[in-house]
């Protein structure tokens, strides 16, 4: 008993918390590097279509985004709800992606120029004729490399049935 | 004099957690990790002039795929499933008619691709297709053409082509790539049902 009771006295020592903001400064700067703010305010609905075959975009500095679906639904009063495209913030007419894509490529040095990928996001309810439309801008402004935006399916079985 | 001698007071850095909390909790919030991803292709330049006379491709070594505004799918005039479309297609490309390579295990059917090199795909939709089905259709092809790869890495070099690094593995890959050629040709959109 008295030899319980001495331990009860005892204080619990604090524990050593000044290693603590070390630790969060830490996850601080990695999530700093690791942060791409959101660029651009979606004024479309993109439901990315699936796939299985995807590769990943490494480098986010060579990557332009061509947006394609139907407005928002606050901007429906204004545009209409049959799909449009966006370039950068703002709506756009498919004569305006050669100057964008023309812009775009400009501010990349000249190695980079060569590998720009043009990312299509398009909404899956959109039609090919848009599509084509839009590549056929591309082709154009001579942005041949392309990519189809697209998500990972949970299951692969989901992939085929009739609905998506 | 006194006054200096008294040591400078210890700046008190306890808050200093709470501000980094605060920094970090803002980051954690902001950030957006996934990456991108999607479907690679490459586009034909654009000719103002019309291409004179397109080296002319046999019959056989066409595999025709049709998309109609109602997302249905026409294969080799025939009505397909999306779910069958990488199996056919895939037994196209491997159908070896002529015998030239040695890896394929076709069935050497003489009305279908003579050899991977030759076979071609051909892709048309209409201007009604969804997107969604473009890229489901884009992407049994790919598929087609990736298990074909897979099968003839695993055969040839007992390793897997999916995971093999592009720089480790540069010649491999050219290899397996030049094996089976992806050859897939998108023809102007029909406008039928729009």
């Amino acid at each position: 008993m008295a030899v319980i009771k001495k331990k009860k006295d005892k204080a619990l020592p604090a524990v050593n918390t000044s290693a603590l903001p070390d630790i969060v400064f830490m996850l601080l700067f990695f999530f700093m590097v690791a942060t791409v703010m959101r660029e651009v305010d979606l004024k479309v609905t993109v439901n990315k279509p699936q796939a299985t075959e995807i590769q990943k975009l490494e480098r986010k500095s060579l990557v332009t985004y061509i947006y394609a679906g139907a407005p928002r639904v606050k901007y429906q009063d204004k545009f209409g709800r049959s799909p449009r495209v966006q370039l950068n913030d703002a709506f756009a007419s498919l004569d305006d992606i050669q100057p964008f894509v023309i812009q775009e490529r400009e501010q990349k040095s000249e190695e980079d120029a060569a590998m720009m990928t043009m990312s299509i996001k398009a909404d899956k309810t959109v039609k090919m004729g848009l599509i084509t439309d839009i590549k056929l801008q591309l082709r154009k402004a001579q942005a041949l490399k392309i990519n189809y935006s697209s998500n990972q399916p949970k299951n692969v079985e989901a992939l085929y049935s009739s609905e998506n | 004099m006194a006054r200096n001698k008294r040591a400078i007071p210890e700046i008190n850095a306890g808050s200093m957690a709470d501000i980094a909390f605060l920094l970090l909790i803002f980051y954690l919030v902001t950030t957006t990790m996934d990456t991108d991803k999607g479907i690679n292709r490459k586009l034909p330049p654009f000719d103002e002039e019309l291409v004179e006379d397109p080296p002319p491709i046999k019959e056989r070594n066409i595999f025709t795929v049709l998309v109609n505004s109602n997302d249905q799918l026409l294969v080799e005039d025939e009505y397909l499933q999306i779910s069958e479309l990488r199996a056919k297609a895939m037994e196209f490309i491997d159908n070896n008619g002529d015998g030239s390579c040695e890896y394929c295990q076709g069935y050497k059917i003489t009305t279908s691709s003579d050899n991977p090199d030759k076979a071609v795909v051909s892709l048309q939709n209409d201007r009604g297709t969804s997107y969604g089905m473009y890229v489901k259709v884009q992407n049994e092809l790919v598929a087609a053409y990736e298990d074909l790869r897979e099968r003839y890495a695993q055969e040839k070099f007992g390793r897997s082509y999916r995971s093999m690094d592009e720089e480790e593995d540069k010649e491999i890959l050219k290899e397996i790539k030049l094996a089976y050629p992806q050859k897939i040709s998108e023809a102007e959109p029909l406008n039928i049902g729009g």
